[in-house]
């Protein structure tokens, strides 16, 4: 019964891996949309050659490799982690731990300034006297 | 009005990036090519398609391979600049029509000057993906051995032809 049904659903399953591989990808043309989206003539090309080499059999990963290898770590949303992309990755922890420390001295400090002032047994006295005194 | 000197330096350093990122182009980028070997593809050439084109024919020479369209609206801004280079002889100016019509293209050659030694006809784009086009038009240089050396997305400028590819040019020729 599965067998019947299998050009179709092969052509779905290649579609269904096609629509997965390109919305990893950008579409140069339009750079704020991703292949899958976009209308823009290169981005049809490109989704051409996806689906030809899904028929292929080429793996997911030779096809991002095809990608990159033309137009470079531009074209995948998530780009790899390498030397050159290490800021782009870890900067934005970088970003959350200096804003952490940075919170964590102000809250030291005000904790420091805002600490009751210890009061010497004379001081404790005159404000004894003191409130007793409106009252 | 020491504690705001290190929000002020960091806001200093934010205007900095933003400011160098405003000048430059986010169409422009780095080709994963450069310094690869061409790639390999055989054409058939515009102005006679029983004659085929293929970057191993240039081997030993430094040349430009310009990606052009008749449909391409910045190419013919890029082409007066192209017509009168190739004029000079300096360097061969091959062309690849990039997903065009062939009259369209003949036509197109016709009326504003041939600065191209030949043209390859890349109908379907395949050739185009291969070398990563993705902003017609696109430039780049091949040394004597076959390897591009630089690539131009967009149309060429005096100043880029001036400044980057005329040097280059001038070194892989040596």
């Amino acid at each position: 019964m599965a067998k019947e049904a299998a050009p179709m659903a092969a052509d779905v399953l290649v579609e269904k891996r096609m629509v997965a591989i390109s919305e990893e990808l950008r579409c140069l043309v339009c750079q704020n949309e991703s292949l899958s989206g976009s209308h823009a003539e290169l981005a049809q090309d490109l989704r051409r050659e996806i689906r030809k080499m899904i028929g292929e059999g080429k793996s997911d990963q030779e096809i991002l490799d095809f990608m990159v290898a033309r137009y470079g770590d531009f074209v995948r949303y998530r780009p790899p982690m390498k030397p050159t992309t290490w800021l782009l990755w870890g900067g934005p922890f970088v970003l959350l731990a200096g804003g952490i420390a940075a919170l964590l001295a102000f809250l030291r400090r005000r904790a420091r300034e805002t600490a009751a002032p210890a009061l010497s047994e004379e001081e404790r006295r005159r404000a004894a006297a003191l409130l007793d005194q409106s009252n | 009005m020491k504690r705001f000197l290190i929000p002020l330096a960091a806001f200093c350093v934010l205007v900095i990036f933003l400011a160098i990122g405003l000048t430059r182009d986010p169409r422009d980028v780095p080709s994963p090519l450069k310094d690869k070997p061409a790639p390999a593809f055989r054409l058939p050439q515009l102005a006679a398609a029983e004659k085929s084109f293929s970057p191993e024919d240039m081997k030993g020479k430094v040349w430009l391979f310009n990606v052009w369209a008749s449909w391409c609206v910045s190419c013919r801004q890029e082409h007066p600049l192209l017509v009168a280079f190739a004029k000079e002889g300096k360097v061969p100016v091959v062309g690849l029509n990039y997903k065009d019509q062939l009259g369209d293209a003949k036509n197109w050659l016709a009326r504003f000057g041939d600065p191209y030694v030949l043209s390859a006809v890349d109908a379907d784009g395949r050739v185009g993906i291969d070398y990563g086009v993705y902003g017609v038009p696109e430039t780049y240089v091949i040394d004597k051995a076959g390897m591009i050396r630089m690539k131009h997305t967009g149309p060429i400028t005096p100043e880029s032809l001036q400044k980057q590819i005329l040097p280059l040019v001038a070194e892989l020729s040596k």
